[in-house]
């Protein structure tokens, strides 16, 4: 029976301030986890899908819309851009290459995405099966869209006007077939449905009015000297939502971005600097979500200094009877330091795996409304600095009644019991 | 044995105690006498070390409790001093064989469980090792907070009113108890009462009245 066992009996003996204090600790700790957890989730994962994409070139409109549809897919498109403008900035000498992208469908909650194979290659996307589209109409699934929907090779589907695929107009007369499955890569590609950027034109060409859009016209020639001068643009003179750049030099990042801002009719905007504003923006939310995760960890402090003190006040006898029996005032001392870190380690534990179990909820939650998907919610290393903390906040609350402990006048104690 | 040289003690600017000499042998017993406030409890503290006194000298089995540092004095007492106070102040938290493993424990002792049964054993409450001391009788609360002051051989059994609230046939038992455990260790008793029925039962007293009847000054 040592003094670990001895401090846990004793506050079992009140459970009811020792309980208070380690829930509101919990709570504090819970929220911090859950801010460390989705911090870093949300800048790996958009670090991830903006990785390579130094440039994003749309309608005009706001940047961060922009980004936020073109290369997080979380946003609707600002417009469409004329593949022949888009052509203009693709055959810049400062482009190494670009990806064109045509928004505008769903299936299921699951975007349709037109575009190049180019698309499928930049985030290194491989198939579990399958292969990629070779004519308009074909499909390839992100892992997460064909878990989700149940397709598979040789499933057809109609793909539904709107990015959230609630929209009461479907494109009846053209269903796609799946034609390949890509493996998990932990991007954006998980939960998007690829097709042609052909494909698009021809669904769209069928309702649309004006017969100014051929539904085929210029798609099939694909491989001619105007389309590999175009730096893998379609040939054409049709329009897609928007087009991925990759610089040749970072020097690009000076002129580029104004040249196309100024001198076109298009919009251009960086990824990193877009999404450095939404962290920006978002930051201000979860600063107060800090102070609320402060305020409830200093409440916890203050909860375990009075139980302590309280409890230090009730077992001022048994603390004298243990002096009598030999123990020294640092050994008294040391008792009481123990109860309040116990009561701390008890808190930071069960706050972070609270922090956790919120945060799996939350990441379950989201993946659900399509918006994001979060990948696995694992250890933060500082996590640990904040169990640490957690654990010498307690010890702090804890050193004054531990003083007072140890400048117990055991001789007035015991006369006053008589 | 205690020894005790010009002690004196007092809270502010009253003197609670005042002892030129006084001296109790290896193995003696002796009962020191008093009104309430005449000072018995304060002698006690004192030579359990848990008080400093204001002037003089204290020793116990030898040792010169001012010459210890704090912690050695806790240290000291712990190993060689058994307390019996008056309320037996055992621990709630913990069954009546961890009271007594907890002496062992913090006097820096091995737990040696053989020897905690065994005390528990000589004074008839080994079987209630296991028991809350909150359900005990006030009688078998007495023996264990008697085992647990015993567990350690102390040379020195200091016990601070024993059977002030206790009937006559209980009195006479539990003033026994007490002897024979001293008696059991070879140590020297010092039992401080203002119980008269006891009067007779040791061969020494110290009376801490003053011979008008007033408590010392």
């Amino acid at each position: 029976m040592n003094a670990l066992l001895l401090g846990l009996r004793t506050i079992a003996r009140r459970p009811l301030p020792a309980v208070l204090t380690v829930l509101l600790l919990m709570l504090g700790i819970a929220t911090v986890v859950v801010l460390l957890l989705f911090q870093r989730e949300f800048e790996d994962r958009l670090g991830r899908d903006a990785r390579g994409i130094d440039l994003v070139v749309g309608a005009k409109g706001s940047g961060l819309q922009l980004v936020l549809s073109a290369v997080f897919h979380i946003d609707v498109p600002t417009g469409n851009a004329p593949l022949s403008e888009l052509r203009e900035i693709a055959r810049h000498p400062m482009v190494a290459s670009v990806i064109p992208l045509s928004l505008g469908d769903a299936y299921r909650g699951f975007r349709i995405v037109g575009t190049t194979p180019a698309y499928v290659e930049h985030y290194a996307g491989q198939f579990a099966e399958g292969r990629l589209w070779e004519r308009s109409m074909e499909a390839v699934l992100g892992s997460r869209a064909a878990r989700e929907t149940g397709l598979r090779i040789g499933s057809s589907f109609i793909g539904a006007h709107g990015l959230e695929g609630d929209s009461g107009f479907h494109h009846d007369e053209d269903p796609y077939r799946v034609v390949g499955v890509l493996r998990e890569t932990g991007t954006v590609l998980d939960r998007l449905i690829l097709v042609d950027s052909a494909s698009v034109w021809e669904v769209h060409a069928v309702h649309d009015a004006s017969g100014t859009m051929p539904a085929k016209g210029g798609t099939e020639g694909g491989s001619g000297a105007e389309d590999s001068a175009a730096n893998g643009l379609p040939a054409g003179d049709k329009e897609v939502t928007t087009m991925l750049v990759r610089y040749r030099t970072p020097v690009a990042a000076i002129s580029l971005p104004r040249a196309i801002n100024a001198g076109t009719k298009l919009q251009a905007a960086s990824p990193a600097q877009e999404t450095a504003r939404l962290f920006h923006l978002v930051g201000t939310g979860l600063d107060a979500f800090r102070a609320f995760a402060g305020v409830l960890i200093v409440a916890s402090a203050l909860s375990l200094f009075i139980a302590l003190w309280h409890a230090m006040h009730e077992q001022r006898y048994d603390l004298a009877v243990m002096r009598t029996l030999g123990a020294s005032r640092g050994r008294i001392l040391r008792f009481v330091l123990i109860q309040g870190a116990v009561l701390g380690v008890a808190g930071a534990a069960l706050g972070t795996a609270l922090g956790h179990a919120a945060g799996w909820l939350l990441a379950e939650w989201l993946e659900r409304a399509r918006s994001l998907s979060l990948g696995a919610l694992g250890w933060v290393p500082e996590e640990g600095l904040v169990v640490a903390g957690a654990v010498l906040i307690a010890l702090v609350a804890a050193t004054v009644p531990a003083i007072r402990a140890y400048r117990l006048d055991v001789a007035t104690v015991l006369l006053e019991r008589r | 044995m205690v020894e005790v040289e010009n002690l004196e003690h007092g809270f502010g600017r009253q003197t609670v105690l005042d002892l030129p000499s006084w001296r109790v042998g290896v193995g003696e017993h002796c009962l020191v006498v008093g009104r309430s406030g005449s000072g018995k409890s304060t002698l006690l503290h004192l030579l359990a070390g848990l008080a400093t006194p204001r002037a003089g000298a204290v020793r116990v089995a030898g040792q010169d409790l001012s010459a210890l540092s704090p912690s050695a004095r806790d240290h000291f007492r712990g190993r060689s001093v058994g307390l019996l106070l008056q309320t037996f102040h055992l621990l709630d938290t913990l069954s009546v064989l961890d009271n007594v493993r907890l002496a062992r424990r913090l006097a820096g002792l091995p737990e040696d469980r053989e020897r905690c049964r065994e005390v528990l054993e000589d004074l008839g409450v080994a079987d209630l090792s296991r028991a809350r001391p909150s359900t005990l009788s006030h009688g078998q609360a007495q023996r264990v907070a008697l085992a647990r002051a015993v567990v350690n051989r102390p040379g020195v059994i200091l016990a601070d009113e024993p059977t002030s609230s206790l009937d006559d046939g209980s009195c006479e038992r539990v003033a026994a108890l007490i002897e024979a455990e001293a008696a059991r260790h070879g140590a020297t008793l010092v039992v401080a009462t203002h119980d008269s029925r006891l009067r007779g039962r040791f061969e020494r007293s110290l009376s801490l009245d003053a011979p008008d009847g007033e408590p010392a000054r």
